[in-house]
């Protein structure tokens, strides 16, 4: 395991980080110019896996990089978009004012909740924050004057700033929603490779270690649910200022399923693995269930049996895997070091004995 | 006396809604212990049963022994592929297990909704069944009164089987430690898909006789999932003992306790599932609010004394 991941490390570090930066532009330069490419119904779908890929993140910071598999990330979501609906409603439309708020409140909720889940592990925590979402979802039906019970609450479009423009034209809403989701994304992947990821992946990995090292893997872990509720709030924000609804069903025991799943199929450490899931799984149950309607839950259900079983690290690790074949058929890969025996074995599945020198190109799976 | 008089019937809908999800849940909780594998498409398995009750039953008790022969194998059925279909991704984390098994849940699904249809399906009893009996002046449908019994027999029956038969013992060895099982030359992977076949069997047979109680539907798959989900992992994965009290607590809270608290009802589910882990997981969590409560109040009456 400490081998396969140094490798990676290894890898990634030598000539995965140019290789990733250009990828990784080249898809913010192909999402900015989506409105040029694509009709309209396509446009507000992919604001939808936009929306949803915030959440995912959200999901996956808890999921992939604290270890606590979590079921109940729509309750901050479902929190940040009551508390936009009801700062609409209240005349304070403006995004730039509307996302802080719907953070603060996403954080807050997160915090209060946290300090229960942030005790369990495993099953159990996934348990919890699946009881969490599902008495939040609960509380919307119920809780009529703020939230519209069953029936939901619409608000009038959005601005981004105080006075400006309304978020009408889909094009608009969508570059709205990219950029906000960009930077939140951005910020997320940019905190999650300094020192205070490496704590938190210290404390996935070892927990008793980090505790009798002194660290405070509680307040690591709550200050981490913390964020990710602020994360889902922001998202909870940008589901009302593009759906201008939001309703009990938009939070559901359904959504949290998909939006963990989202991750499984990304790769649960990909901040962009987690957008990626959710294009998919919004993409799947929306445009190719058109085709034969009534039967989206059959091909969401055959997305995840391919996803299982053609991408083992996740659609994160296609890169990887592709590479790794060429590499098993006899490819060069352009960038790629000669392979060397160590690497040989590496690839025909024995793992080289901790100490030897790690193979640039082992099959990292 | 009053109270119980009128909370008799509640409760005992509460005791059949927990037999009937204890038949389902046990198979839930021994095919984790014994091979690890949190399957999200058992609560299908139910569904298609109850379906099968609904298309072949029609009150008589030939076709409902056929259609318990029926759901019953094809619950096996689905158990057996699904250990070919779980097999290649046995050594991979529980995530990707839960992705694989929750898509086959809906591939499922959609293959039972087609076949069967999207509405509500009403399911015939046997006539000897179909009336109720008086019990303490209060009637009660007969069906749900057999099932309870039925549901006894069996979990008594496999109770028995699993602690007294070799088989059982084999399925039991596998949950604590599959390696020495295998070093003894009893394949745990064996031993695994043979709970998975039972277990599906279960679930498929648990489906067709409790189809007058949780009807097929389209929702009905998740909903038994869900309950199956908080029951087992109440209950302590692997424990079929504690599956039972949790199945039956679970029954209680959805009957008993919506009588009880009908304000809280839409809440009691979830809440009473998650005070239930907090005091289970031993977390420290309510120990430790208790403390801190009587500190602060400690430090509130040392105030008022200072003030005083």
């Amino acid at each position: 395991m400490n081998t396969r991941l140094s490798a990676v490390i290894a890898m990634s570090s030598r000539y995965g980080t140019v290789a990733r930066r250009a990828a990784l532009a080249v898809v913010v330069v192909w999402l900015l110019v989506l409105p040029q490419l694509v009709d309209t119904y396509t446009l507000v779908l992919a604001t939808q896996a936009l929306v949803f890929g915030l959440l995912a993140v959200g999901v996956g910071v808890l999921t992939g990089h604290a270890g606590l598999a979590t079921m109940g990330q729509v309750a901050p979501y479902a929190v940040g978009a009551y508390t936009t609906a009801w700062l609409t409603r209240h005349d304070i439309t403006a995004g730039l004012l509307q996302l802080p708020a719907a953070a603060l409140a996403g954080a807050l909720f997160a915090a209060v909740t946290g300090i229960v889940v942030i005790r369990a592990r495993g099953v159990v925590a996934l348990m919890l924050t699946l009881a969490v979402g599902e008495l939040t979802a609960t509380a919307a039906v119920q809780w009529k004057e703020f939230t519209g019970g069953s029936d939901g609450v619409s608000t009038p479009p959005a601005r981004i700033f105080p006075g400006g423009a309304e978020l009408f034209d889909d094009q608009d809403i969508y570059l709205y929603v990219l950029v906000v989701a960009l930077v939140v994304a951005g910020i997320t992947a940019l905190v999650l490779r300094s020192p205070a990821g490496l704590l938190l992946a210290g404390v996935r990995d070892n927990e008793d270690r980090m505790r009798a090292a002194g660290h405070p893997v509680d307040r690591y872990l709550l200050l981490t649910y913390t964020g990710a509720g602020a994360i889902s709030g922001i998202s909870g924000a940008l589901l009302m200022t593009y759906a201008r609804y939001v309703s009990p069903q938009d939070v559901g025991f359904d959504i949290s399923a998909l939006a963990l799943l989202a991750v499984v199929i990304g790769g649960v450490r990909s901040t962009a693995g987690a957008f990626a899931g959710a294009g998919l799984i919004v993409f799947t149950r929306d445009k190719l269930g058109n085709w034969w309607p009534g039967h989206a839950p059959l091909f969401l259900g055959i997305l995840f049996l391919i996803a299982v079983y053609l991408l083992p690290n996740g659609a994160a690790g296609v890169a990887q895997q592709l590479r790794s074949l060429a590499d098993r058929m006899g490819l060069r890969v352009p960038g790629l070091v000669p392979r060397t025996p160590a690497a040989a074995g590496a690839g025909d599945g024995t793992v080289p004995a901790s100490g030897a020198p790690v193979p640039e190109e082992a099959d990292a799976r | 006396m009053d109270w119980l008089d009128a909370h008799l019937i509640p409760a005992l809908d509460g005791v059949a809604y927990g037999m009937l999800l204890f038949v389902v849940a046990a198979g839930l909780t021994l095919a984790f212990g014994s091979g690890g594998v949190l399957n999200l498409a058992h609560g299908t398995v139910y569904a298609m049963g109850a379906y099968i009750a609904a298309d072949i039953g029609d009150g008589s008790w030939g076709m409902l022994v056929l259609a318990l022969a029926v759901g019953a194998a094809a619950g096996a059925t689905s158990g057996g592929v699904l250990a070919v279909a779980v097999a290649p991704v046995a050594r991979r984390g529980h995530l990707d297990q839960a992705l694989l098994t929750f898509g086959i849940a809906l591939v499922g699904g959609d293959m039972l909704v087609s076949y069967f249809g999207a509405d509500q399906r009403q399911v015939a009893v046997p006539k000897a069944l179909e009336d109720s009996v008086t019990i303490a002046g209060h009637q009660y449908p007969t069906y749900r009164l057999a099932f309870i019994g039925v549901a006894a027999l069996l979990a008594g029956l496999g109770y028995w089987l699993l602690v007294r038969s070799t088989a059982g013992a084999a399925v039991r060895a596998t949950t604590d430690d599959p390696e020495m099982v295998a070093a003894l030359g009893l394949s745990p992977r064996v031993v695994h898909t043979a709970t998975l076949v039972v277990a599906g069997a279960l679930a498929g047979g648990a489906g067709v006789l409790g189809a007058p109680i949780i009807t097929p539907s389209p929702e009905t798959a998740d909903t038994v999932m869900l309950w199956s989900l908080i029951i087992v992992v109440v209950g302590r994965l692997g424990s079929v003992l504690g599956a039972l009290f949790a199945a039956i607590a679970v029954g209680e809270v959805q009957t008993l306790g919506v009588v009880l608290a009908p304000d809280l009802a839409p809440y009691l589910l979830f809440g009473a599932m998650g005070i239930a882990l907090l005091v289970r997981s031993g977390s420290g969590i309510l120990p430790e609010f208790a403390a801190r409560a009587r500190v602060l109040a400690t430090r509130a009456r040392a105030l008022k004394g200072g003030g005083a």
